[in-house]
């Protein structure tokens, strides 16, 4: 990646998190740097998503903030999403859609521009050869989520990944996959954010712990 | 960001294409309820040439709530709309792609049926194309703001109910001028007025209700 050494940082500063009536976490600060991967842990309920969907400015902190490059995410707005790869639990994926144009539209709307060679591709890339112009109804739970996780392929360009649960509904030949494009994207120094109950063996230059606790 | 906006409005289209049964359910309720009329009121036709306009308008009216629910409902279950509050694309620009498809779908064959169902009123002919021009103008302009609707009632438990109630009111202004429009156009008035109105509160809905939406969209996903 040509911009290696430009890859702003993550900082999330002071961060606290209330739902409902429910304190999440408080105080919560790091840094990531581009070719730093960071894991989030923790039971679940202990605030993982939440955690992730802040830090991708889905939801408002109750205190703190977070700054890509130095900058408040909340001002950056589409300038930060524009870099920004984002993976919750849902697919989002359409089941009168085939995983084809599931793709194409994941990818434009994050402003990825594609070709239908690369998104064959990528979904051969991630072991669906032969399912490219089938309904995703038609799909099991872990070829959907393959197909959402296609997206990875075709998201070098993006120097911010953030992955909730990457590796559910996997099976070992897809999750060994996706832990290779997590450690190809971080050794072109990218920055990775994921949660994982698994004990995933990612190669990288440096690998952050966060553990929330449940409480 | 204009090949992101094309993308939503073909993706839209497409999924109603693929489940056709959901554009047929709002076009044949319009139809339904506007044929009913002359049946209840009885076949008197000065009677039915009175009401035609207003008749068709809130059936019209009617029609283009029942579809407001799916606007962004499936795309909520499924995460879609997380990807598209993060996208690349204003939010904005988004929204007003989504709404314009909705409209496409559930608004543009009312006005393509309206003048033959005004046949069943007796309206006279040069009437019906007042009429056709009025919806084409009016029923965007709900659908622009139902989307705000739509989007603040996104995930409550009994959201239907409650987007009626935050709508219509809502939709009062248009609805007056609307059925006005051809009722003037059948005095010696002319509907130009009503029209220009219409045009206007077009213009002004299309401007602002896509930033209302996508700000009660983020709220709403919160």
């Amino acid at each position: 990646m040509e911009k290696t050494p430009g890859t702003p940082s993550l900082e999330a500063v002071d961060l606290h998190c209330v739902r409902g009536e429910r304190r999440l976490f408080g105080a919560l600060n790091f840094t990531l740097r581009g070719g730093e991967l960071l894991r989030i842990g923790g039971a679940n309920g202990s605030g993982k998503t939440s955690l992730l969907r802040i830090a991708c400015g889905l939801l408002e902190p109750t205190r703190g903030e977070v700054r890509w490059g130095g900058e408040a995410i909340r001002r950056l707005q589409e300038e930060f999403w524009r870099q920004l790869l984002y993976i919750g639990h849902a697919n989002a994926i359409k089941d009168d859609l085939t995983a084809a144009e599931n793709l194409h539209v994941a990818c434009t709307l994050a402003g990825v521009r594609t070709q239908p060679a690369r998104i064959g591709e990528a979904l051969r890339r991630l072991g669906l050869a032969g399912c490219e112009n089938l309904p995703a109804r038609v799909l099991s739970q872990g070829q959907r989520r393959r197909v959402a996780l296609a997206r990875l392929a075709l998201s070098e360009a993006m120097p911010l990944w953030i992955l909730d649960e990457p590796f559910a509904a996997l099976d070992t030949a897809a999750v060994e996959c996706v832990q290779n494009l997590i450690a190809e994207h971080v050794s072109k120094g990218a920055a990775v954010i994921l949660t994982t109950h698994l004990e995933a063996r990612i190669t990288a230059a440096a690998t952050l712990r966060i553990d929330l606790e449940a409480s | 960001m204009l090949a992101a906006l094309r993308c939503v409005i073909h993706r839209d289209l497409l999924l109603a294409a693929r489940r056709s049964s959901d554009v047929l359910t709002v076009l044949l309720f319009f139809v339904i309820v506007v044929s009913l009329f002359p049946l209840g009121v009885g076949p008197d036709p000065a009677l039915l040439r009175t009401i035609a306009p207003g008749v068709i308008w809130v059936a019209a009216l009617l029609a283009s709530m029942l579809a407001l629910q799916r606007m962004f409902a499936s795309d909520h279950a499924d995460g879609t709309l997380e990807q598209m509050l993060l996208g690349a694309t204003p939010l904005g620009m988004t929204v007003a792609a989504k709404v314009f498809a909705h409209w496409v779908i559930s608004g543009l064959p009312l006005v393509l049926i309206s003048p033959v169902l005004a046949l069943q009123f007796d309206l006279p002919q040069e009437l019906l194309g007042v009429l056709a021009l009025s919806l084409a103008l009016g029923t965007p302009v709900l659908s622009l703001i139902g989307a705000i609707g739509a989007a603040l009632t996104l995930g409550l438990r009994g959201g239907g109910a409650l987007l009626s109630l935050l709508v219509l009111p809502l939709y009062v202004p248009v609805l007056i001028i609307g059925a006005g429009a051809a009722e003037a156009a059948a005095s010696s008035l002319g509907g130009q007025a009503q029209l220009l109105l219409l045009g206007g509160l077009l213009v002004f809905a299309a401007a602002f209700a896509p930033w209302a939406a996508a700000v009660a969209l983020r709220i709403s996903v919160e």
